[in-house]
């Protein structure tokens, strides 16, 4: 019994230090990384190395492009999952099973592999080095699609859309007035899933952007690479690009988790 | 006498509408997924195949057909068998330690248990941070001579280790990296399959005298197989990806090389960052080649999971 808690706490800690030490060696001056023992308590240098990222870096710039693909793309995502679960889950139509059966499969389909047809595809729409080419692609999923029929084939009362039609709705209607209202909260659990895995997106921003248009992680990386020695300031920037999310996640953590849970299960 | 005519056709009207709206418009909610994979996901994943058979870079205008030569000459590249290797050893250091850690943390988080949701959120917290960040903040707790790890190993009397250096240590740290991210998050997937478990059985054998130890054995781990492959499936795939974690490494850890090689030795390069060398990082642009290798790679994450997949159905009960 006691045990339990206590190698829970444990696994807590271990969850949590690397993030914490983070903290502690970006507010800290470089001299403070050749101490022994390393230092445990944070200094007061963090200000100051945050602003030597934003000298070192276009950070700010980084910023904003996250914040406009990263939200962008959870609004889209939220919105066509909706409107594809509804159909899934609520209405009837020929070929309904086995397409709901083709995005689940497409869930396995490494998307690593096309990367290379990707880029070319991008070149030709010239959208390199812009958001586009992390937005569009990325505007709706399959996970987001079967998160969301799962959900209303569970939470939606069929009575209700019968209401709906008896009243004389058209299925946007429905989709519009009944549907949308009813699927807020696991929408919006499904948007702060997007919001994180696309603010949390590397490798194709890395392959399909400029590095004086970036994005956090992809500055992130260019501090990371260009100024090996100077861990300050890499972790003074991973610091800025990661707490914002943490913050989210320390706030809604409950229902994310939930949201994981749930979409999971049946997996 | 003449209304009645255009009644009939206005009602037909009305529900040729109706009908319409009722068979074809389904079909344009789920448009936009499809359209969208088949365009940024079907597409590219068909061209590689096509682009993987040709001569074919970034800076010529012409693409000469060279049939299976890519794969023949990738078969005899010492530098692909290398990244093999390195993406099946570091996908298994990672993942069985993980996935058996993961059942025995879920196992803990299933009974009643006060601070519950702090728990859990702590376990989710590292798959929250960037993979960036996680590599960023790994590589200086594994620094050579003043990293935290290497502070503690101290104590035990164990040298200074250079972690990025060799084969085995360089394994060894981009698989704590990976385990520390994606540990809890299994972990969550497994507790939601435990919780499906009926109460009862696990009332009847603390009546028999069952061990925690053994109700895991002999109840829990059956009775959630079907999760358990799935989620073996899974990190089977993503452990054949891998790709982020070694770039990264090779860049902060500063161990020279260029940053898609793995280190200056490609001790630590794997399958996913030897194509985005070809691709890439090369000054070719060899889109034939990494295309080539692609499949390979493809070939290599349906045959390692359909062996898993086969490994996780047959076994019973007896995982751990």
């Amino acid at each position: 019994m006691r045990l339990r808690y206590l190698t829970l706490t444990a696994v807590a800690f271990f969850s949590a230090f690397p993030l914490y030490y983070s903290v502690v060696v970006a507010s800290r001056h470089n001299s403070a990384l050749a101490q022994v023992p390393p230092p445990l308590i944070p200094g007061g240098n963090f200000f100051a190395n945050v602003s030597r990222v934003f000298d070192t870096v276009p950070f700010g710039l980084a910023l904003v492009n996250s914040v406009i693909v990263a939200g962008s793309i959870s609004i889209a995502v939220m919105f066509f999952s909706t409107l594809a679960g509804f159909a899934f889950a609520k209405l009837t139509f020929r070929g309904r099973n086995i397409m709901l059966v083709i995005t689940v499969a497409t869930m396995m389909v490494p998307a690593q592999l096309g990367i290379i047809p990707l880029y070319m595809l991008m070149v030709k729409l010239e959208w390199t080095g812009t958001n586009y080419a992390l937005i569009v692609p990325a505007l709706v999923n399959a996970f987001g699609v079967f998160f969301m029929t799962q959900y209303l084939s569970r939470a939606l009362p069929t009575e209700l859309l019968e209401a709906g039609r008896v009243d004389g709705c058209s299925t946007w209607g429905l989709f519009w007035h009944v549907v949308l209202p009813a699927a807020r909260p696991a929408a919006a659990v499904l948007g702060m899933l997007t919001f994180m895995s696309a603010w949390n997106d590397y490798f194709w921003p890395l392959v399909v952007l400029n590095p004086d248009n970036p994005t956090v992680q992809v500055a992130l990386s260019t501090l990371a690479s260009g100024y090996v020695n100077d861990y300050v300031l890499g972790l003074a920037g991973t610091a800025i690009g990661t707490l914002p999310l943490v913050a989210v996640f320390a706030l809604f953590g409950k229902h994310i988790i939930g949201g994981i849970m749930q979409g999971a299960v049946k997996g | 006498m003449s209304t009645l005519p255009l009644a009939l056709t206005r009602r037909r009207r009305r529900s040729v509408r109706h009908t319409l709206d009722v068979r074809v418009s389904p079909y344009a909610y789920v448009a936009p997924f499809f359209l969208l994979f088949c365009a940024f996901g079907l597409f590219p994943l068909v061209y590689t195949a096509w682009v993987s058979l040709h001569e074919w870079t970034l800076l010529s205008e012409t693409q000469e057909f060279v049939g299976l030569g890519n794969f023949s000459a990738l078969l005899a590249d010492a530098y692909f068998w290398n990244a093999t290797f390195n993406t099946l050893s570091i996908g298994v250091l990672s993942t069985v330690p993980q996935l058996a850690l993961a059942i025995w943390l879920a196992h803990l988080l299933n009974r009643r248990l006060r601070f519950q949701t702090l728990f859990r959120v702590s376990l989710l917290l590292p798959n929250v941070t960037s993979v960036v960040a996680v590599v960023v903040i790994f590589s200086q707790l594994f620094g050579r001579d003043f990293g935290m790890i290497n502070w503690v190993l101290s104590w035990f009397g164990v040298g200074n280790i250079d972690w990025a250096a060799g084969t085995a240590t360089s394994h060894l740290a981009l698989s704590v990296m990976i385990m520390w991210r994606w540990t809890g998050y299994n972990a969550l997937i497994f507790l939601a399959a435990m919780q499906a478990v009926p109460r009862e059985l696990y009332e009847a054998a603390t009546l028999d005298g069952a061990s925690t130890f053994k109700q895991l054995r002999s109840i829990t781990i059956p009775m959630i197989r079907p999760t358990i492959v799935f989620v073996v499936i899974v990190s089977t795939i993503g452990a054949m990806q891998i790709i982020a974690e070694p770039m990264l490494f090779g860049q902060s850890s500063g161990g020279g090389g260029g940053i898609a090689t793995g280190g200056p030795d490609r001790q630590f390069q794997t399958l996913a960052l030897f194509v985005y060398e070809q691709g890439f990082a090369n000054s070719t642009f060899d889109f034939g080649y990494a295309s080539a290798a692609s499949w390979l790679m493809f070939l290599a994450v349906v045959v390692v999971a359909g062996i898993n997949f086969l490994i996780t159905r047959r076994v019973k009960g007896g995982l751990v």
